[in-house]
């Protein structure tokens, strides 16, 4: 069975679904990019399968005892409520002291675990986030767009340390990400979402499809296509074709 | 310990005690929240609720807590729906609160102290009172000590909660009812006018001498109780009401901390 199923899923907003009759597998070990221009559906199928949305059609199904490791976008907290780091690890659930300093100095941040969190950089608070997500034990960690705000160079480490960890771990991952080109050398299987799956597979298969090009344009104007794009058209075929 | 209790001071600081028991936890979570103009619009609607309860001849507790609790359901609700909050919550709060005052006006003047309700009557609290308040507090206080890593994660980030299994929206619940009971307790302390001040200032004042937020809620309990006693010395010294006084001693304490917190980060 797959770690994660997701079937006919529709999922509604006062405005009109958001997604529509999407169907997505996720297998264990799998690195998964969810790519896909603002507005197109990309939180509302992280927020579905995390259990935060209910869909209005289809249904969505983990493996029993799943375990998820989940990295937020980014994280504003209120600097009202004062907290360091070790406590904010051990939210909900108490987690042994060395085991929080061993994950801290695992994602680069050893010795951040009795400052506050809100004296914390954004990059620092990025890599305590996953730190946190880690402690889960996930056997998949799914991350909403977690280099926002990070630097250039921030977003390449973030990258890598997310592949490292991949790989001592073994845990599934489900990206969802603007970064394109980091996005196509880590990843098994991408997946090009606008409302629908407009097209899925290996990143290269991807990358050729006309409709990945509709949708980011070619090569490296692909970032400025993302903001002029408008999406009108309408696949009348499956959710998921071979490319 | 009844002789003790005989004194109408020792009651009234008492019952301010017993609020800000509290008060002290679950304004916390008002300030986390950024939830002042919810305690707002919860507190306003318990005046409706007096008016209710001595119209249909029911104790004032039960009139204001449940009308409270309806208020406090409709907000949250509305909140959930993504309406803008601040001018839903200034329609609602301001309606409730002037439909209490239009519905109080049909009861005899002679039942009713008008003034009591929305300033409080801390000095004219009984025993049995005391009783209903102590009760309420300490029950707020067991339901926030039971849910409180689950009603942390759900105020640190909603979505990282619900990866973890906790439903944001149960907890949003907890605080609903606690906020309802709260307000029941606070009417006769300090009135109806002034509650979301008593829930917000010692909370405020109590951030910036905290590294955590057990910390914070018990200074902030420390802060609302000094509050009530130096307010109560005060009102008696120079003839003041008491319920203002104790929350002019609050925001006096608020000013001091801002001082306190302004010298640390500067000796750091």
């Amino acid at each position: 069975m797959s770690l994660i199923s997701v079937e006919g899923v529709t999922v509604g907003y006062a405005g009109g679904p958001a997604l529509r009759d999407l169907t997505m597998r996720i297998e264990r070990g799998e690195i998964v990019t969810v790519i896909g221009p603002n507005g197109s559906g990309k939180s509302t199928l992280i927020k579905t399968i995390l259990g935060v949305l209910t869909p209005t059609k289809g249904r969505v199904s983990r493996e029993r005892g799943l375990s998820i490791g989940y990295v937020p976008q980014e994280l504003a907290i209120d600097a009202s409520l004062p907290m360091t780091v070790a406590r904010f690890l051990s939210l909900p659930r108490r987690q042994d002291t060395a085991l929080i300093v061993e994950m801290l100095r695992r994602v680069g941040v050893p010795t951040v675990a009795d400052k506050q969190l809100s004296s914390l950089s954004g990059g620092q608070f990025q890599r305590v986030l996953l730190a946190r997500a880690l402690l889960a034990r996930p056997d998949i960690l799914i991350l909403d767009e977690p280099t926002q705000g990070l630097d250039q160079p921030g977003v390449a480490a973030f990258y890598r340390l997310i592949e490292e960890v991949r790989q001592e771990m073994g845990c599934a991952i489900l990206l969802v990400s603007h970064d394109l080109h980091v996005v196509m050398s880590a990843t098994d299987r991408v997946i090009c979402l606008n409302g629908h799956i407009c097209c899925e597979g290996a990143p290269d298969a991807v990358m050729d499809a006309p409709e990945y090009r509709a949708l980011f344009g070619e090569g490296t104007g692909g970032a400025l296509a993302l903001y002029q794009h408008h999406h009108d058209h309408d696949h009348d075929h499956g959710p998921e074709h071979a490319h | 310990m009844t002789a003790l209790l005989n004194d109408f001071l020792v009651r009234a600081t008492l019952a301010g005690i017993g609020l800000a028991l509290a008060a002290g936890p679950l304004g916390c979570f008002v300030v986390w929240r950024r939830m002042a103009y919810f305690g707002d619009a919860t507190a306003h609607a318990a005046v409706l609720g007096v008016a209710l309860a001595l119209a249909f001849d029911v104790s004032v507790f039960a009139g204001t807590s449940l009308v409270a609790l309806a208020m406090a359901l409709a907000v949250s609700s509305l909140a959930s729906r993504g309406h803008a909050m601040d001018t839903s919550l200034g329609v609602l709060s301001h309606a409730a609160l002037a439909i209490g005052l239009v519905a109080i006006s049909f009861v005899p003047a002679v039942r009713v102290d008008l003034s009591a309700y929305l300033f409080g009557d801390i000095l004219a609290v009984g025993v049995g009172d005391l009783a209903v308040i102590w009760g309420g507090a300490l029950a707020v206080c067991a339901l926030l000590a039971w849910r409180w890593s689950s009603l942390l994660a759900a105020t640190l980030n909603a979505d990282l909660a619900s990866s973890a299994g906790i439903d944001p929206k149960r907890e949003q619940l907890v605080l609903t009812l606690a906020m309802a009971v709260v307000v029941a307790l606070a009417i006769k302390v300090v009135g109806a006018l002034l509650i979301a001040a008593m829930l917000i200032i010692p909370a405020a004042a109590a951030r910036g001498i905290s590294r955590s937020p057990e910390g914070m809620a018990v200074s902030a309990v420390a802060l609302a109780a000094i509050s009530v006693v130096g307010g109560l010395q005060g009102s008696l010294a120079f003839d003041t009401p008491a319920g203002p006084s104790i929350v002019a001693t609050a925001a006096a304490l608020f000013a001091l901390s801002l001082v306190v917190s302004q010298a640390r980060s500067r000796a750091r």
